[in-house]
């Protein structure tokens, strides 16, 4: 991961939504901080993960990369090219590259065109002229994502759910991605359907070698499909490993607080370690200062008040597994307490 | 893409939270009528500017026919248009706030929107002669038009699919399909002619005597009022039938409320919104005058004082005409928004 | 049900809804039974389609009653709820059964505080004052775990973030102290730490007052986590049924089966993939003959002469614990060991 340049490198990425008001006249008075500082990298063929909570900024990021959303601050390189503010022309050549898959199966398909026209549609903007012509290339997608290449003719409205996702992916691919975004691919989907859609995530990133930045809110399907995971709160990111890291040695308190709140389908076993965090997710308009977590935290001190934890490599974590935190958690730790302590108040 | 995606909808007291919801309302009335004062300039001058962008001479008309270049030199100065353009138009203005000075006439107090080129008359006193008129037919109508057509939108979404609903459905398509000038005067040949059952369209001021003054405007009221009707038929069916899907309504009767009072607390709640804020275009359309319905029925209102002044090329009375109408409606429109601030504690003023 | 001494609170006996659409008849629930006992809970399974909301509005009344047909029989505590008055049932609702809602900002009225919201419901079944009710609505705020409860409960839904606003839910709906809350998918639109505090409250108050609680979800995990027993649904029919340990650790549908093959787990393999179930969920407009399931089923073929395709399997129940599948036990339980074995 280290030793070749990385496809996608992203460092001190930030974000910030300006809020007006004032009076009498109208000016910039605030700002969401939506994204603040983000540095990570995705390899080539890799698939990253990015979990956290609603309001994390997870979402955000996934349209500051394939610059959807213009970055307040940072940088985003893509194969050593800096696109972070590269105009419509300079982007062009990338835009085909970068591809996003978006969450809801009904809402992102134009419901007007068929399904032929939908997926060639990438080709025609982007002037690609596969061998054998288009159509032939679409009914090939068709085949790939498991879909009947005959229903080429077909209106999203006669498709499922999760047969509509399969034609966003199907989009997606038609321009031979290097890189995809997915953004919450499965979440709209009945259970059964998401291992589908899943699966073939799965298939195209293996054997098509697409890297994949997955972006989801559920932790056993990040951990399933991606393998590398990086774990947000309030803009930031606060760890960052490989996969089995990140779930089987967890240091930062925020994610091994997450990894105990998903209930799991299981009852024959010991129960597992339960650390139940009070309150909610602060606003992002007025973060905590100096560690975001630390509102919700059971370890936070006035350190945690007034400095901001590093995302390194903190003691005892493997090369790449970093961590921002003041007190990181260890595999032996006393289990955490269940917080009394009312977090309105520490807000 | 200008809102952020996945920000919690939540902010917590003291940040960046609305602080008090009158100091919110004093600022956005505040901000809105300095708004309203700016468009209303923008409006007259663009209404003079075009006044004269084609080419004519209100003076020649006054001039009558035994016209000299003397006296149309002096009926110039008189009017003040002897002036460049600009000046002609800060005149104008000043004269608004503070008076102004007619060489030939009496002095024009504040307001002063200046004397008519065609009857000499002070178009401020002109358009309030006019106003009651014209307010009288505004609210009466709209007095008809909201319960009829909120009734019956209210009645049609209770008895979803059912006749009544299709019955007035059928109905407000027959009305907004009908034109004020037809129906009028058929109404007129019945009830007046015909029947006698009401009186000759006239209007006598509420002060002197309301009896004639209902009776007088009942039937302009009813006419207007059945191409408004229909309109609000529909919306309000319509929008009842959108609350009444919504979840809080299920939530409402899970509770054990009835269906009346969820009818009416939650549902109708909901759908008057949009209904206020159509209601609040078409009354300040409406002061702006119907010019329509008072030709129909020779009333002598706002409409009728337009047209006659652009048939006349009378500027003053143009300016004055368009700036009436054009603050009512910016008026309503601030209104229509502090309302709905009201109804719907989600709207933040701004 | 796991005690059989203790009389149901709750009997739903052979329950068929079905509603007339444009496009023709949906049967959204065909033959469903169940009994539910006081301070237990009952997980209800299913995805989108399965019969499994409209099971639940049914109970309350709140079907569209133009459109509906209904068979069978809803007893609450002895009284036959589908021939009750509407009456009657404003008079149960919010006080003897309540009910709460997935998406918490949607089903609260945008339009009054939540201290109105709670205090009517309370007012409507007590009588008491307005001053009476808000004082109710600050201790029901506070007994949810709202913060700062006495100026909370003047806010407005919206200015509410999503767990809170799902506590105020819970807070109306246990404010006439009901015997039954139904809750349709309460936690799926929430954060996981969100959800877990929200699955927490409701086990506690439910240890306090006794409450039956029907809970319907699409999620076996928060399933394992707040229920006793559990019934599965699919196609609105129940397909399987038992106490949450014997469903989650020896299924005995293809169904369930193949919904917990869909679930990757925390700690399971991750190379290998999902064992997914193949197709999507049947419209009920047209629902498949035989065994709804068996369209989608890797073991219908294993039925000899066609079964699943032309017959419905029965339900059959002992001690609260039955599958509705044409395989022979025995062989399924061959089977499905392979199955499980494939996927570990």
């Amino acid at each position: 991961m280290s030793n070749a340049q990385p496809l996608l490198d992203v460092s001190g990425l930030t974000k910030h939504f300006p809020i007006k008001g004032g009076f009498p006249i109208k000016r910039t008075v605030g700002a969401v901080q939506a994204v603040d500082g983000l540095d990570f990298q995705v390899a080539e063929g890799e698939a990253l993960g990015l979990v956290g909570e609603s309001g994390c900024g997870k979402s955000t990021t996934g349209r500051l990369i394939t610059r959807l959303l213009e970055p307040t601050g940072g940088k985003i390189s893509y194969r050593g090219q800096d696109i972070t503010h590269a105009g419509r022309r300079d982007l062009a050549p990338i835009r085909s590259e970068i591809q996003m898959i978006f969450q809801d199966p009904y809402a992102s398909l134009n419901p007007r065109q068929t399904v032929g026209k939908i997926i060639s549609g990438p080709m025609e903007i982007n002037d690609i002229n596969p061998a054998g012509g288009r159509e032939a290339r679409v009914r090939e997608l068709l085949e790939i994502v498991g879909l009947n290449p005959e229903h080429y003719n077909r209106f999203p409205h006669e498709f499922s759910g999760g047969q509509r996702q399969r034609i966003g992916v199907a989009r997606a691919l038609a321009l031979e991605p290097k890189l995809i975004v997915a953004d919450e691919p499965v979440s709209a989907l009945d259970v059964s359907i998401q291992a589908q859609v899943v699966n073939l995530l799965q298939k195209v990133q293996r054997e098509l070698g697409i890297a994949f930045v997955f972006i989801a809110h559920d932790l056993a399907i990040v951990r399933h499909f991606s393998q590398r995971v990086a774990v947000m709160y309030l803009g930031k990111i606060v760890e960052i490993a490989d996969r089995e890291d990140l779930y089987d040695n967890p240091r930062h308190p925020y994610t091994r607080a997450l990894l105990s709140a998903v209930p799991e389908a299981t009852v024959d076993q010991e129960p597992r370690e339960r650390i139940r965090l009070t309150g909610d997710v602060p606003s992002p308009i007025n973060p905590p200062s100096g560690c975001r977590f630390r509102t919700r935290c059971w370890k936070a001190t006035e350190k945690c008040a007034t400095e901001a934890p590093p995302l390194v490599q903190v003691e005892g974590n493997k090369p790449g597994h970093l961590t921002a935190c003041h007190y990181p958690e260890t595999a032996d730790a006393v289990p955490a307490p269940r917080l009394s302590k009312d977090p309105e108040a520490a807000a | 893409m200008a809102a952020p995606a996945a920000t919690p909808l939540y902010f917590p007291p003291g940040d960046g939270a609305p602080s008090g919801k009158s100091r919110l309302m004093f600022r956005f009335l505040v901000r809105r009528v300095i708004g309203a004062l700016v468009i209303l300039l923008i409006i007259s001058a663009i209404t003079f500017w075009l006044f004269y962008a084609v080419p004519r001479d209100p003076a020649m008309m006054s001039c009558g026919k035994n016209c000299t270049p003397e006296n149309l030199e002096q009926i110039r100065k008189n009017l003040g248009i002897d002036k460049p353009i600009p000046v002609q138009y800060w005149l104008w203005l000043v004269g608004i706030f503070a008076g102004r000075n007619y060489a030939g006439f009496d002095y024009c107090n504040a307001p002063c929107l200046g004397y008519s080129f065609a009857n000499r008359e002070p178009v401020y006193d002109t358009i309030m002669d006019r106003l009651p008129t014209t307010l009288s037919l505004a609210f009466g109508a709209a007095v008809v038009f909201l319960i009829l057509g909120i009734g019956a939108g209210m009645l049609a979404a209770l008895k979803q699919g059912k006749f009544l609903d299709k019955f007035a459905s059928s109905a407000s398509l027959l009305g907004s399909s009908l034109q004020i000038y037809f129906v009028g005067y058929i109404a007129m040949f019945f009830f007046v002619a015909q029947l006698g059952w009401l009186s000759q369209p006239q209007y006598t001021p509420l002060t002197d005597d309301p009896g004639a003054w209902f009776s007088g405007l009942l039937l302009p009221w009813l006419v207007l009022a059945i191409i408004f009707t229909a309109n609000y038929t529909r919306m309000t069916r319509s929008q009842l039938v959108e609350q009444l899907s919504e979840d809080y309504v299920r939530t409402a009767r899970a509770k054990g409320l009835s269906r009346a009072n969820v009818f009416f607390r939650f549902a109708w709640r909901g759908a008057m919104g949009p209904i206020v804020t159509v209601f609040g275009i078409d009354l300040g359309t409406l002061i702006g005058g119907a010019i329509i319905t008072e030709s129909t029925f020779s009333l002598q209102g706002i409409g009728r004082l337009a047209v006659k002044s652009v048939d006349q090329s009378d500027l003053p009375m143009l300016l004055g005409v368009t700036l009436l109408a054009a603050g009512a409606i910016v008026f309503f429109n601030i209104l229509v928004d502090a309302v709905y601030a009201l109804i719907d504690p989600r709207i933040r003023l701004a | 049900m796991t005690s059989t001494d203790q009389q149901p609170f709750l009997s739903v006996k052979d329950l068929q809804v079905h509603f007339s659409t444009e496009d023709g008849i949906v049967k959204a629930v065909d033959g469903l039974s169940f009994d539910l006992i006081k301070g237990q809970t009952l997980g209800i399974v299913g995805e989108s389609g399965s019969g499994k909301s409209v099971t639940n509005l049914t109970i309350l009344g709140l079907h569209d009653r133009a459109h509906t047909a209904i068979e069978g029989e809803i007893l609450l505590d002895g009284k036959e709820l589908l021939t009750a008055s509407e009456k009657e049932l404003e008079r149960l609702r919010g006080n003897k059964m309540s009910m709460i809602f997935q998406d918490a900002l949607a089903s609260l009225s945008p339009f009054h505080t939540i201290g109105t919201q709670i205090g009517e419901t309370y007012r409507k079944h007590t009588g008491a004052s307005k001053k009476e009710a808000r004082a109710r609505a600050i201790e029901m705020l506070k007994r949810v775990g709202i913060p700062q409860p006495d100026v909370r409960v003047d806010d407005y839904p919206h200015q509410f973030s999503g767990g809170m606003r799902q506590r105020a839910m819970i807070a109306m709906a246990l404010v006439c102290d009901p015997e039954l809350l139904i809750a349709d998918e309460p936690t799926t639109a929430l954060d996981v730490t969100v959800q877990a505090q929200i699955l927490d409250l409701l086990k506690e108050l439910q240890q306090e007052f006794g409450t039956a609680i029907i809970f319907i979800t699409h999620d076996l995990g928060v399933i394992a986590d707040i229920a006793d027993d559990v019934l599965v649904m699919y196609g609105g029919r129940c397909v399987e049924r038992g106490t949450k340990e014997e469903v989650l650790s020896s299924p005995q549908h293809p169904y369930t089966l193949g919904l917990l093959g869909s679930m990757p787990s925390l700690d399971g393999p991750v190379d290998v993939p999902l064992s997914p179930i193949p197709g999507s969920p049947p419209s009920l407009l047209n629902p498949p003959s035989g065994c709804r399931f068996h369209p989608r089923c890797t073991f219908a073929d294993k039925v000899a002469g066609g079964l699943c395709s032309t017959e419905r399997p029965l339900l059959d129940v002992v001690d609260g614990r039955g599958s509705a599948c044409h395989l022979p036990p025995k062989q399924r339980g061959d089977l499905f060991a392979d199955f499980a074995a494939a996927r570990h």
